[in-house]
């Protein structure tokens, strides 16, 4: 491997990696401070991917697709907080487990009766098609590093927000004792829905940007799903910045596993999880 | 309420004459489905052994059931029937041994984790099968050829016959419920309750709760092994979707639905999903939709599963009382 091609490869990881976080970071945040198992939010990237493919079609135009699909995702994750997931809080979390399997089913289902089974491709926007030359015979697209900067852009916004803003002290208080900040005459049903709604639509835009460089097809959300536990495993839960650990680092085994073993990079992922699982059970993070 | 437990009757021989009987009066296709479910309910029962009694919460439970039906294909000859003394310990040790590599891993953790942990687990060994090409691949293998049971040269037993293979998978299902029956009484099965309630209590009495669970998990592997042999025989194919989450998915919704922490409601849970997959799917080919609709149904307005429904129905007349059931 010459240099160029390590730099690919790095770059390729790198821009896995901050996208997983951007599906995992809402998982984990769901749990963190909501307390809730979600099974189906592997379904929301895929809705989101679905999302790009069916509104750039009808519309032409990928930020059309952005916008709307963002609006669209936050309204869904809002309605089904208020409809379902607020009357769980309380119960186990099978429950939970077992509502959002259904939610699975269901989001699988309406996939293939509104769009159909089969795989589509998302064109990359005009203005981002373009590549870098990185030397005589290997180029880098640029849309991917456009992907990773947006990603970067995310996690920072988040922080900010979680960090330094009213709605996020109110969320960390939330987190940690729901009924004090309740006496406090906060109404902490619309924090918890907006955390939720937050969720769902980290999910569904990962999923739109995803769509242009990986295709859309049957399943996706459920592949994307088991990787993001096994980046909340190894993170700690309800850890964001072990999400950002972890991600990362499997950004690079997956991306260098095919590289060296293709063969067997699908289990390189899974080799890791078990080493760190019997170095730190509870993940290399643990908390918030 | 004692009014309840006094009237409680035991219909479990009824239920056996019902299953016994029910091949002279079934055609082939009913007698099929039947198998299937007493199949799916060693499966359900397996699982409840860790959820409902241990209160571990395994995602990843269609590993064990899946390896121990590639077994059954691995071990047997391509054109020969299969030997059973060989085959059926086989696909049991098997799922077993896989129990207790993946047990050894996943019982580190808790709660949430040991939900994530398993799922991830059983995704790898799915992987396993679909990517490499021990098992046939992503396209699954045939069992040709069902095992026999022979001493010398007389065949006492042979799977290819749909009426001995029904009478065979009745037997092993008693045999599976008595199993479990004398397990739970026996002191593993109390110190598995007593992790299910306070495992820190448990753990500060000085009990080896690791080793405990560990045990649990891996009788639970042993028998959703044989659970998984009986699927092989009866379709004479694996693939591997047998292995996928959908299917640990499927058997975790089996044990709520009927209501955990009892054998009997592994029972009905697996009769009302395979029942359930049957009517919807003569219906339309997204069937799923409407599972998941009756799954989003259940848990939102009756936790406790279906085996808490006549209680709860018997509250509602009586007037109150058992609606927490």
């Amino acid at each position: 491997m010459d240099f160029s091609t390590f730099l690919i490869q790095l770059l390729n990881a790198l821009q896995y990696g901050l996208l997983l976080f951007l599906v995992a970071s809402g998982l984990t945040l769901i749990f963190g401070i909501m307390g809730i198992i979600n099974l189906a939010h592997g379904s929301f990237y895929m809705m989101g991917a679905y999302m790009a493919f069916s509104l750039t079609a009808l519309s032409g135009n990928l930020l059309v697709a952005v916008i709307v699909g963002i609006a669209l995702s936050a309204l869904i994750g809002f309605l089904l907080e208020w409809g379902l997931f607020s009357r769980l809080y309380k119960r186990d979390h099978l429950d939970q487990v077992l509502l959002t399997y259904g939610l699975i089913l269901i989001f699988e289902e309406l996939r293939s009766l509104i769009v159909g089974d089969d795989v589509h491709g998302v064109p990359i926007p005009e203005l981002l098609s373009a590549s870098i030359q990185l030397s005589e015979t290997l180029s880098y697209p640029v849309y991917r590093l456009f992907m990773s900067g947006v990603c970067i852009l995310l996690a920072a916004l988040m922080y900010w927000l979680i960090r330094y803003t009213r709605l996020g002290m109110m969320i960390r208080a939330g987190s940690s004792n729901r009924e004090m900040v309740q006496a406090l005459g906060i109404n902490i049903d619309l924090i918890y829905r907006i955390v939720f709604g937050l969720g769902v639509t980290l999910a569904a835009f990962a999923g739109i940007l995803a769509a242009p460089v990986s295709s859309v097809y049957p399943g996706m959300g459920n592949q994307v799903l088991i990787i993001c536990f096994v980046v909340v495993v190894i993170g700690g839960v309800g850890s964001v910045w072990g999400a950002l650990v972890a991600a990362l680092l499997i950004g690079l085994t997956d991306t260098f596993g095919k590289v060296i073993a293709p063969d067997y990079a699908g289990l390189a992922v899974y080799v890791l999880m078990a080493a760190v699982l019997l170095w730190r059970p509870e993940g290399i993070f643990r908390r918030i | 309420m004692p009014l309840a437990a006094k009237k409680k009757r035991n219909y479990l021989p009824l239920v056996l004459l019902v299953l016994a009987l029910f091949p002279i009066f079934g055609s082939t296709y009913y007698n099929e489905l039947i198998a299937k479910i007493m199949i799916m309910t060693i499966f359900a029962m397996s699982l409840d052994l860790l959820v409902g009694f241990t209160g571990l919460v395994s995602f990843g439970h269609a590993a064990f059931f899946g390896v121990a039906a590639y077994s059954v294909v691995l071990l047997s000859p391509k054109y020969d029937p299969g030997n059973l003394w060989l085959v059926l310990p086989g696909a049991i040790l098997t799922g077993a041994a896989v129990a207790f590599v993946v047990g050894l891993f996943v019982l580190r953790t808790k709660g949430i984790y040991f939900i994530m942990v398993t799922l991830a687990f059983a995704q790898m060994i799915y992987f396993v099968f679909h990517d490499t090409p021990l098992g046939g691949g992503s396209d699954g293998a045939f069992l040709n050829v069902k095992p026999e049971l022979r001493i010398g040269e007389k065949v006492l037993l042979d799977l290819n016959e749909p009426m001995q293979f029904y009478y065979v998978v009745l037997a092993f299902l008693v045999v599976a419920y008595v199993f479990l029956r004398v397990l739970l009484r026996s002191p593993l099965g109390h110190a598995l309750a007593g992790i299910k309630s306070n495992e820190h209590r448990m753990l500060s009495l000085g009990f080896p709760v690791f080793l405990y669970k560990l045990a649990g998990f891996v009788t639970a592997g042993g028998l959703a092994g044989l659970a998984g042999f009986l699927s092989a025989c009866q379709f004479g194919f694996v693939t591997p979707e047998i292995l996928s989450w959908h299917q640990s998915g499927n058997v975790l919704l089996m044990v709520i639905l009927g209501g955990m922490g009892t054998l009997n409601g592994a029972a009905i849970g697996a009769f009302a999903f395979v029942v359930l997959q049957e009517v919807f799917g003569a219906l339309t080919k997204h069937w799923q939709l409407l599972m998941g609709a009756v799954i989003v149904t259940v848990v939102m307005v009756l936790p406790g599963g279906l085996s808490s429904l006549p209680r709860r129905l018997k509250g509602l007349l009586i007037g109150g009382g058992a609606r927490n059931g």
